[in-house]
């Protein structure tokens, strides 16, 4: 691959995630349990959306084919998406939400740490920015998890539930495959496998905090990050991306 | 009459935040460079987070100020490094912020004290509020709540 295949490649995974997780937060806007946390949730998907603004609308400048950040989210069918199956996953319950967002928001800042010494200037500098956002994040998911883990028992075993039922998909974040490798050599963005043994330092400090037991089952659903999705990114994908099928270029 | 760097700080410096009203864009510490090429300003403005909406409404009142003042000949950059932060409000914006009602930044994470009543009696209700650059406290004397700016 070349060197600015691998680029548009990555700046695809980044923003997908964002995108799709973005996407997903968003869906509580208005159905949350309290305001403070419908509030919460709304400005974190709206860190995410601006986020993936700055990874894709790199990845359509970087590509000169005219696509900015809409088209490239908008025009693209599912297999054409490179962001983790943890993403897609269905929001569950309040307490799942902010578990999924933990488990993200754990190897996110991890990612972007790396990021912050790319050899490409420009990924560095959106690391840099985004890193101040997700460091927010993930203070605000690290203490919900807590406080719901060692909460009540019903909000504990709730919270024990949504551990084992996404567990299995934190394995992907740290799968390297051979655009990885490639990544990494180059000097753009760290393996990911390299950032599994902080993770788990980091993970295991905050289950035991939250009393919750992290499955001893290292079993990871991959695929989303070569374009193999679940069925729930079309059923995404069929909501946000409607408008922009349904009257292709339309705009405010 | 071309005018000066100065004057067009000046005039930037009149133009409030969209959200805020009370602090002017150059307070809010994202104007970071002014300069002139030739016969053109170039304006460098950096986001304060990355998906607020505000940043739209920004540029475009940059532009619509400074062309009313005259300038014909500008150009708005954006950039990301080094990132916002909360270090460059002057001191006349945290001023401005308190004396509207929101507690200014403090590197400890935290309000020091109520904007109203100044007590340091104080609780956390959110980590967000009402913009992505605001959380939610509440002064446990008065019973205020109230908007805490964000240290980042």
């Amino acid at each position: 691959m070349e060197r600015s295949d691998l680029i548009a490649e990555f700046l695809l995974r980044m923003g997908d995630n964002t995108l799709i997780l973005s996407h997903r937060v968003s869906e509580w806007c208005g159905h949350a349990p309290v305001i403070e946390e419908d509030i919460a949730l709304a400005n974190t998907a709206l860190d995410l959306i601006g986020q993936t603004q700055l990874w894709l609308g790199l990845a359509g400048e970087l590509e000169g084919k005219g696509r900015d950040a809409d088209k490239i989210a908008y025009h693209r069918d599912a297999w054409d998406f490179r962001n983790a199956l943890l993403v897609e996953r269905p929001n569950g319950h309040f307490g799942e939400t902010l578990m999924r967002q933990f488990l993200f928001d754990a190897w996110h800042i991890l990612m972007l740490r790396g990021l912050l010494t790319s050899t490409e200037l420009r990924i560095a500098e959106i690391a840099e920015k985004a890193l101040k956002e997700v460091t927010y994040h993930l203070e605000r998911s690290r203490d919900t998890v807590v406080a719901l883990g060692d909460g009540t028992p019903e909000s504990h075993a709730k919270m024990q539930g949504a551990l084992d039922r996404l567990y299995p998909y934190v394995g992907e974040l740290f799968h390297s495959d051979a655009v990885d490798k490639a990544l990494a050599e180059a000097g753009i963005a760290p393996d990911p496998a390299d950032l599994r043994e902080a993770y788990d330092a980091y993970l295991a400090t905050t289950m035991a905090e939250a009393t919750l037991n992290i499955p001893d089952d290292r079993f990871a659903h991959l695929g989303g990050r070569s374009g193999k999705h679940t069925e729930h990114l079309g059923y995404i994908l069929a909501d946000m991306q409607f408008l922009q099928r349904a009257y292709p270029g339309a705009t405010w | 009459m071309t005018p000066s760097v100065d004057q067009i700080w000046a005039w930037l410096d009149t133009i409030p935040d969209p959200e805020i009203p009370v602090i002017t864009l150059v307070d809010l510490g994202i104007i970071r460079g002014v300069e002139q090429d030739g016969d053109e300003f170039v304006i460098t403005v950096t986001p304060t987070y990355s998906g607020c909406p505000a940043t739209a409404v920004i540029n475009m009142d940059i532009e619509n100020t400074l062309r009313q003042k005259g300038v014909k000949n500008l150009r708005l950059e954006r950039r990301l490094s080094p990132a916002w932060t909360t270090d460059w409000l002057p001191e006349k914006g945290r001023a401005a912020l308190e004396e509207y009602g929101i507690a200014p930044p403090q590197v400890a994470g935290g309000p020091t004290r109520c904007p109203r009543c100044h007590s340091e009696n104080l609780e956390k209700t959110s980590q967000f509020g009402s913009t992505p650059c605001k959380a939610l406290w509440k002064c446990k004397d008065c019973l205020e709540p109230f908007d805490y700016f964000k240290c980042i």
